[in-house]
């Protein structure tokens, strides 16, 4: 940390601090961000935590020269500088990995790195000389990356060391990694965490945005807590507890253990019989799953991210061609019936992508909230809606959920993600669904949201529905399931009861790995 | 406060644009050495000056309106049609076939037939683009366009062969046109001007729709395949199915303005051989008028009447100021251009202020402008 050189390993000079003081700005109807000082020094990692909407993702744009801020300065080793677009903040040194990655699949890592960038000679490319620097940080960093391999061919894990040797290679001394561990196995994080370590190690600065507290806890320096733009304070990582900082974050007392209760499994509600099905690129999305669940029971599929998940959950919802195999609910036979039939059977989904499958963003909270079952009475009559029945509708919904919006006739698209998300449970849990499919509830929902969501679904499990739980929130799958199945290239890798399940079991699973006593049942 | 500035900015959006593109038009009149302000007020006065000027105004406007209800509710199913002059045609065939089969019945009857007969072709028109993009995925713009010529040379066919007027069919320098309506049969006038029944059917039907796209579930519907397809197809709507209807429906409000066209001004089908000839562009012009409405029903009545005074006040500005008629065609051209850019605009403007309010939806997500701005750099 005290190199003489001030020089990184990567060659590029250090950032000793950076220091954002006083950063206000102001959006139509909001303040994102209310002064806020932030610092980050070389050799730390600088945890920067809050709630969706708490101004994380608006500080960071600033820094990243994305937004301009309206009040406020920025120092680079004690000197004003002004941040105008990417392209200054990168020529300063900084760096951003996004959790959407920005690469081309169809290119390769040494393609991806040099998209953008001017060839040393002149019109024809470099791609030589970009390997080997490549393989040069790589070694470095520890990274463990060929550059003639293509981006569709990595993992999600390689894909975000690709975006992590893109900002070296562009010359990055302060990383900003934009909730980096939501995508990744717990194997995967812990490897990010070597690599982030050996970087803090050689001098970098990196901020690190996340809402998963034990995270924070075991990779930060310290952290800084943001709510509803406004820095509530920062700290020295070891002198936190995660009970602290949670209640930071939401500003109250939060309940870390949702309370399950003792529910008896019934009869089994949704059988899964050797089920098929493409995905969109035209390849097997699911391979022959079987699966049942029961009554009062809540089984979690835990899985990486694009291993069928979608798939399933889609083919279940009737919106995906069944190739072979069967589904059966409540004992009857509903291979490829329509959403309306199966709406009708009394099976409630609540979509991945809810403001693309959930809501209608242009659509009111009220029209949202009959999204299913308009056509049926007391919504409408003879083909006519009744206004006043979906008027009183929405209401109920709006108090019994407790929605926070300006009135029923508010676009769904002006709510924030938890209110939406509120909308789709109300209208799916007020129907008295027989089988709930909730995938990845609580996505990008902030603490509050997530624990309301999950209480819900609790609440439908003590009432007996069947209740099947995709996510890739592995904490959230330890949380609320009853058992575990977990889905590897669309097949289901093994099922497991809560009380056997551990995140280490887990992580192997969905990487791929049979454990040992099953080894010779699935080859 | 400044919200609701630019929430009248918004709302006064259209007029500021068409007072901008009449203000480029006044440009070019300066530049033909003629007074704008004369210019205009002969307009003014040709479109509103008489009761004469008037009822020409609300006859023009017609045919605009029963397109322009269509259009409304394609639109807004997200269906582009462009067809509106085919399926016009189609509907006014149909409706003057009815009128000269049936001479022996009621004329009450027969106009209401015809009428039926006038929507049902334009259903048809329309539903073939709305089947071929629902089910086998053909684009509906270029289809509807191609429709339009079929649509025309049809027309064409019809009017020198199977259905010409008999009297035509003896003389050597044969008219293509059909034998005129009996008198019986055509749309009553409402007052001692060529004004006709058509006018009060329109704007009946224009809150018909508004009922039928915010009252009804078929207008629930279409107006949830129109916004998202995918929540749509989630909800158990079957979107392909609304697509085709939202396409039908258009088509038929454009067959049924061809229909009134011949029943209530022309009495009988006559061809120059295109298709403005007999629609008089009104399949193109009710489509400016419904996005000049905000694809509303009712905001599309002042907005066909605008589009229909432009057009009369048209004639008479050439007349008394001897602008040369091609200047009449690009200040409408200029109104349409104008209206259109600044309803892009007004989304522009809709969408820049959506991401700069800190993401309510999926902060993780970043949005397209941003992912675009940082590719750029």
């Amino acid at each position: 940390m005290t190199d003489p050189t001030n020089k990184l390993p990567s060659g590029r000079t250090r950032i000793d601090s950076l220091e954002m003081r006083g950063i206000t700005k102001r959006f139509p109807g909001v303040l994102a961000s209310d002064h806020v000082d932030f610092d980050v020094q070389s050799g730390e990692v600088h945890a920067l935590l809050g709630e969706n909407g708490a101004g994380k993702s608006t500080l960071m744009k600033i820094l990243y020269g994305l937004y301009h801020p309206d009040e406020g300065e920025v120092l680079l080793n004690g000197k004003p500088v002004s941040i105008a677009s990417p392209n200054d903040s990168i020529n300063l040194g900084i760096g951003m990995i996004h959790q959407h990655f920005m690469l081309v699949p169809s290119l390769t890592i040494a393609e991806n790195v040099a998209l953008g960038l001017p060839s040393s000679r002149g019109l024809l490319t470099d791609l030589d000389q970009v390997s080997k620097r490549i393989v040069e940080l790589a070694d470095i960093y520890g990274l463990r990356i060929d550059p003639s391999l293509y981006v569709w061919q990595l993992s999600v894990g390689q894909q975000q060391r690709v975006e992590i040797i893109k900002a070296l290679y562009r010359g990055a001394a302060l990383l900003i990694l934009d909730e980096p561990t939501a995508v990744l196995t717990p194997q995967e994080v812990d490897e990010l965490f070597v690599i982030m370590r050996q970087m803090v190690k050689d001098g970098h600065a990196l901020i690190f945005i996340s809402h998963k507290l034990h995270e924070v806890v075991e990779i930060s320096n310290r952290v800084t807590v943001l709510r509803d733009g406004r820095k509530i304070g920062t700290r020295p990582t070891s002198e936190i507890t995660k009970q602290d900082l949670a209640n930071w974050m939401v500003g109250r007392e939060v309940g870390f253990a949702p309370d399950r209760g003792n529910v008896e499994c019934g009869e089994a509600r949704l059988e899964l019989k050797n089920v098929s099905c493409g995905s969109d690129r035209g390849t097997p999305g699911l391979r022959g799953v079987s699966m049942e669940v029961c009554s009062g029971e809540i089984l979690g599929i835990a899985g990486v991210s694009g291993n069928g998940q979608r798939e399933l959950a889609e083919t279940i919802a009737g919106l995906r061609k069944v190739i072979g195999g069967q589904v059966i609910l409540e004992g009857k036979d509903v291979t490829g019936l329509s959403p309306a039939a199966l709406t009708d059977r009394m099976l409630s989904y609540i979509p991945e992508e809810r403001m693309r499958d959930g809501v209608i963003k242009e659509f009111t909270v009220a029209e949202n909230m009959i999204l299913r079952e308009h056509e049926k009475m007391p919504y409408s009559r003879m083909g006519f809606l009744n206004l006043g029945e979906i008027s009183r509708h929405a209401d109920e919904l709006i108090k019994k959920f407790q929605v926070k919006t300006p009135s029923r006739e508010t676009h769904a698209k002006n709510l924030s993600g938890g209110n939406i998300q509120k909308v789709v449970l109300a209208r799916e849990i007020y129907r008295t669904p027989r089988v709930i499919i909730a995938a990845q509830p609580t996505r990008g929902l902030d603490i509050g949201a997530t624990e309301y969501v999950r209480e819900r679904l609790l609440e439908q499990r003590r009432n007996g529905v069947a209740i099947m739980l995709i996510s890739e929130d592995l904490d959230e799958i330890l949380a609320l399931s009853d058992r575990i199945a977990v889905l590897y290239e669309g097949r289901i890798m093994d099922i497991v009861p809560r009380e056997q399940a551990t995140p280490q079991k887990l992580g192997l699973l969905m990487a791929g790995v049979h454990l040992e006593e099953n080894a010779s049942v699935v080859k | 406060m400044r919200q609701r500035f630019e929430t009248l900015i918004d709302a006064l959006l259209p007029v500021i644009a068409t007072l901008a593109a009449l203000a480029v038009g006044a440009l070019m009149l300066l530049a033909l050495k003629v007074n704008p302000i004369e210019a205009y007020a002969a307009l003014w006065d040709g479109a509103f000056g008489s009761t004469n000027a008037l009822a020409e105004t609300l006859v023009k406007a017609t045919p605009l309106l029963l397109v322009a209800l269509g259009i409304c509710i394609s639109f807004r199913g997200d269906v582009i049609n462009i067809g509106g002059e085919g399926q016009m045609i189609i509907g006014a065939v149909l409706a003057t076939w009815v009128g000269l089969t049936f001479t022996g019945l009621p004329g009450w009857l027969v106009i209401t037939l015809a009428m039926v007969a006038g929507f049902t072709g334009g259903a048809v028109w329309g539903g073939v683009p709305g089947v071929l993009k629902a089910y086998f995925n053909v684009n509906e713009i270029l289809s509807t366009v191609m429709m339009n010529a079929i649509a025309v040379q049809l027309m064409n066919f019809l009017l020198r062969g199977p259905m010409i007027d008999p009297s035509q069919a003896q003389l050597a320098s044969k008219i293509p046109q059909t034998a005129r309506l009996e008198d019986a049969f055509h749309l009553a006038r409402l007052a001692p001007t060529r004004l006709h029944l058509g006018a009060l059917i329109a704007v009946i039907l224009a809150i018909l729709v508004y009922i039928l796209l915010w009252r009804t579930t078929l207008g629930f519907r279409i107006r949830a395949v129109g916004q998202s397809p995918f929540a749509s197809r989630y909800a158990g709507i079957k979107v392909p199915r609304y697509m085709v209807l939202a396409l039908l429906l258009s088509g038929a409000f454009a067959g049924l303005a061809g229909a009134v066209q011949v029943y209530g001004v022309n009495y009988r089908m006559i061809t120059d051989g295109s298709a403005s000839g007999f629609t008089g562009s009104a399949g193109f012009n009710g489509i400016v008028a419904a996005l000049f409405g905000q694809l509303h029903p009712l905001w599309s009545i002042p907005a066909s009447i605008l589009f229909g005074a432009l057009l009369v006040g048209a004639n008479s500005m050439q007349r008394m100021v001897q602008v040369p008629s091609a200047l009449i065609t690009v200040l409408n051209g200029l109104v349409v251009v104008f209206v259109v850019s600044s309803e892009i605009w007004r989304r522009r403007r809709q969408r820049r202020r959506m991401a700069a309010a800190p993401e309510a939806e999926s902060p993780s997500k970043p949005d397209q402008a941003q992912v675009r701005k940082e590719a750029k750099s």
